[in-house]
């Protein structure tokens, strides 16, 4: 009696509950299937022990991955806190203007950048130069940066702004220089935003296909291409098993990365 | 200080627009060139406007967007309440964890995953990959806007907390009137902003659409743009995508505008007070 | 008066932890009960109970003589006026105090009367299209009562209505609430934790503490004749020692041997004594019933607040003659003003003015420790 009534309680979740469990833990439960079968359906390891082929780009799409994630927060972090600073008329200017790239489509503005880097691009033909800069890992870097910057700026704004403005006094009043309240209070005040922020520039730098594809020029392989590749050439197996080991990888450190936010929300805020 | 802070904001923002704004440029190029501009014409937009397979893969994005801002959008809100009614911690965090895996894995986790799903899934009914497409990119479209809708409507109810809904049940409301007269009413700010980021969203993925698409002949803009890049891009795409952007700038000074307005008229209110 | 509410061993507990601990208690019809307490005695739990948001672990809640205990809030004739009000945001004043008329399909005209009548009960005429975000706390507090007692029910439950006025408005608010109950005749069944409040509106009061009641009677009663320590600390002011009975109308403490009114105790039982601050007169030492050193004097307005040690217990006297610290007096308590209680487990932790909050008492504590 009482379980059936805490149950009726939350009657409003099941469809949601029911979705989840057809449409995300069933598909997962199917890449686990995929990952330790051969394409003739029967059970193998071969799909795993093959991955050890594929460690170097795995080593390649985190190197560049989190240079590019750490760009982002050095670019990022000044300028989220300049915006939280600014009056609250120019924040919002300052915001929309952030979010506009981000609402164009990422393939555009990745097509674009190469556009302008391109060996006969724009640049070249506008200084009139010949620079070989699209296929070099800057290139990739310099793709994954433009495009992801937002997802950094915009979580530590959120988390900066809030920070109360008597924090900063409180600090000052207590003897911090500039320096020290930003050290020793507002960073540390902060890391919940910049977990988020790295983790929101992180999964999809690391996991990326269409900015190597484009601003690699095709010289090198990330670990996205190879998992389209196994898509497209109906190497489903394979591709099963990388992405299995690709999630395992970003799930266990966002989860170490969440032990360093104890927020209230840290379940569902990421 | 406040002059080397502008100065960064300028230069940060500056590298951050000079590839749209390149992209705008070579839109009214008059050479089939996105390096060198030649002129200036409509001529892209023309060729946009008379292409009835942009036309037809707008229309399947916009499609696909509102019915998957909608859906996601009832079922997640109701989620949202059933999971602010549980009682159960364990419950709750364990919901909340499974919801936010599509937003935690990788989209090419999500897309491979689903994809195989449909693929087994079409293959126990017999249906090959061509019936894919429409209804596997709704479901999966549903499934990745979720996280965003439920994430948005969740912290307005917690705010909300429980008073008006009691106050409701006590002044008469059966506890369904209460949630439709005086719950809803009162967290449609989240409501709406979780179906506006589960439109952008679906309007926006690529991925994830690229995998479930399956070998139907299903166009969404996104697609159409990959499969136009994968050879040399005209400048048409890049009219369509200054459209988008304008689009949707306009958009945001409106919406800005709007609050803008709310937070006048809240100011003046206090004042009064 | 019929009984119109009765509770019957109504227990309730949160993760474990007992908040009631098997309430018996009935309340009459058309009257003023408040339920009185600090913070954490089960009171607002208690009232939850009653208007249909918690249902209790074990017991039988009444209405009208038919059990209630399983019929849901919104089926159940009992309004109530939440802490902070709970007026709905979306809606203005006129619509909020409607919304209970229009889940009932009554008519537009009669809503419209019954609308202004009950703005005009609570002095809010032409607030109509107000939102209710502009209004000020006694203004939203008149909506939150109109809203309640719009659809006309049997009881109207307030959960601490008047918390979040400030000093003046809140008297104000006393008055009228206790006259529109007056008015009305319909029973209102009150949470406070404010002794003063709950002695000036009540009809009834029930003394609640860890989820147990200590004592119900009028206002009169419970001051005059507190039950056990705990409700003589928490209504006025009380010192409190601890004394002998030695007979009927004798009783010892301090030293000293005094009439008193009070009877019915065994021979030489301990028990509790009760005077109230303002009952003590000061006089000269050798004229004093008991002796003491001031320890401090603290000017009140009406009188001063003067704490006197008389052997290691600290009294509290309200005079309003000045005496300068560090003097000894005497003081005089005529019999009448003498209260005896039986001992209770609530014995020898109130009524002591070495300190005011318990809170202090701990600090003190932990300093006197340190010094051992």
């Amino acid at each position: 009696m009482k379980k059936k009534h805490s149950i009726m309680r939350s009657i409003a979740a099941a469809p949601h509950v029911f979705w989840s469990i057809l449409f995300i833990i069933l598909p997962l439960i199917i890449v686990v299937y995929y990952a330790f079968t051969d394409s003739e359906g029967s059970f193998s390891f071969e799909n795993i022990l093959s991955l050890a082929d594929y460690a170097p780009i795995f080593a390649l799409s985190l190197e560049l991955s989190v240079i590019a994630t750490f760009i982002c927060l050095i670019i990022g972090y000044p300028m989220a806190y300049i915006i939280a600073k600014a009056k609250p008329e120019r924040q919002k200017l300052y915001i929309m203007l952030l979010m506009l790239p981000m609402w164009t489509n990422l393939l555009i503005r990745t097509y674009s950048i190469m556009a302008i880097l391109d060996d006969g691009g724009f640049l070249n033909s506008l200084l009139n130069t010949s620079l070989h800069i699209v296929g070099t890992k800057g290139a990739v870097i310099f793709g994954m940066v433009y495009d992801f910057l937002p997802y950094m700026v915009l979580p530590i704004y959120t988390c900066v702004s809030k920070i109360d403005k008597n924090m900063w006094e409180a600090a000052s009043d207590l003897g911090c220089k500039p320096v020290q309240v930003m050290t020793r209070v507002i960073l540390p005040l902060s890391t919940s935003g910049i977990i988020s922020g790295v983790t929101m520039v992180l999964v999809p730098s690391i996991s990326t296909f269409y900015i190597s594809q484009k601003l690699g020029g095709g010289t090198f392989e990330l670990i996205g291409d190879t998992i389209e590749r196994q898509f497209v050439t109906g190497a489903l197996n394979t591709g099963a098993a990388i992405s299995l080991v690709m999630m395992i990888l970003i799930l266990i450190s966002l989860s170490v990365m969440n032990r360093f936010t104890d927020s209230d929300e840290g379940g569902i805020i990421v | 200080m406040k002059h080397l802070s502008r100065i960064y904001l300028i230069l940060i923002f500056g590298i951050l627009y000079i590839p749209i704004l390149t992209l705008i440029l070579f839109s009214f190029n008059a050479e089939n060139s996105t390096a060198v501009f030649s002129g200036f014409s409509f001529r892209w937009y023309i060729e946009l406007f008379n292409s009835p397979d942009t036309f037809e893969a707008l229309r399947n994005t916009l499609i696909l967007a509102v019915l998957s801002a909608l859906i996601s959008t009832v079922i997640g809100t109701a989620a949202a309440e059933g999971i602010y009614r549980m009682r159960s911690k364990l419950m709750k965090s364990a919901i909340s964890s499974v919801t936010n895996i599509p937003m935690m894995n990788p989209d090419i986790v999500t897309g491979m995953s689903m994809m195989l799903f449909f693929v087994a899934v079409f293959g126990i009914l017999g249906l090959s990959g061509d019936s894919m497409g429409f209804v596997t990119m709704l479901i999966a479209h549903v499934t990745f806007c979720l996280p965003y809708v439920i994430l948005s409507v969740l912290p307005r109810i917690n705010e909300l907390g429980n008073s008006l809904s009691e106050a409701a049940l006590d002044l008469g409301c059966t506890p369904i009137q209460a949630f439709f007269k005086v719950k809803l009413p009162n967290i449609m700010p989240g409501v709406i902003s979780g179906m506006v980021m589960a439109f952008t969203m679906s309007l926006d993925d690529f991925v994830i659409s690229y995998f479930v698409v399956g070998s139907s002949s299903f166009q969404t803009l996104p697609l159409l743009i990959y499969s136009m890049t994968k050879k040399k891009v005209t400048p048409d795409m890049y009219a369509l995508s200054t459209l988008v952007v304008v689009t949707i700038f306009i958009l945001l000074v409106i919406s800005n505008l709007k609050s803008g307005k709310r937070v006048g008229d809240k100011r003046k209110g206090g004042v009064k007070k | 008066m019929a009984k119109l509410i009765e509770l019957n061993g109504i227990s309730k507990s949160f993760d474990g932890e007992k908040v009631l601990d098997s309430i018996n208690f009935y309340i009459r019809d058309g009257e003023f009960v408040t339920l009185l307490g600090p913070s954490g005695c089960g009171k607002t739990t208690l009232l939850r109970i009653i208007g249909g948001f918690e249902t209790a672990d074990e017991g039988n809640l009444y209405f009208d003589g038919v059990e209630i205990s399983d019929v849901p809030a919104h089926k159940r004739n009992i309004n109530t006026v939440f802490q902070k009000y709970a007026l709905f945001p979306h809606l203005n004043v006129y619509e909020n105090i409607a919304f209970p008329l229009r889940l009932k399909k009554i008519s537009e005209e009669d809503i419209q009367t019954r609308v202004r009548d009950m703005l005009g009960m609570v002095k809010l005429s032409g607030f109509e299209n107000k939102s209710v975000s502009t209004l000020s706390g006694g203004q939203q507090q008149r909506v939150a009562i109109a809203r309640a007692l719009i659809s006309h029910p049997k009881v109207l439950l307030l959960d601490e209505p008047l918390g979040a006025l400030d000093l003046k408005l809140r008297k104000d608010m006393q008055n009228e609430l206790k006259s529109i109950q007056q008015k009305i005749g319909i029973t209102f069944v009150y949470v406070t934790h404010d002794q003063e409040e709950a002695l000036s509106m009540s009809d009834t009061i029930a003394v609640m503490a860890e989820g147990e009641i200590q004592q119900i009677g009028t206002p009169t009663d419970i001051y005059n004749e507190p039950k056990n320590a705990f409700v003589a600390d928490f209504i006025g002011e009380s010192n409190i020692v601890d004394g002998i009975m030695l007979e009927d109308n004798r009783v010892k403490f301090s030293g000293h041997i005094f009439d008193c009114v009070d009877g019915g105790f065994g021979e030489n039982e301990a028990v509790d004594v009760v005077v109230r601050p303002e009952d003590v007169d000061v006089v000269a030492p050798e004229a004093g019933m008991l002796t003491g050193k001031v320890t401090s004097v603290t000017f009140k307005g009406v009188h001063y607040e003067i704490i006197v040690d008389i052997r290691g217990f600290k009294w509290m006297i309200q005079s309003t003659d000045y005496v300068s610290p560090e003097a000894t007096i005497g003081i005089y308590i005529e019999p009448d003003a003498i209260h005896i209680m039986k001992k209770s487990k609530y014995s020898g932790m109130f009524g002591d003015y070495s300190s005011f909050s318990d809170e202090m008492d701990r600090l003190s504590d932990a300093d006197a420790a340190e010094e051992f």
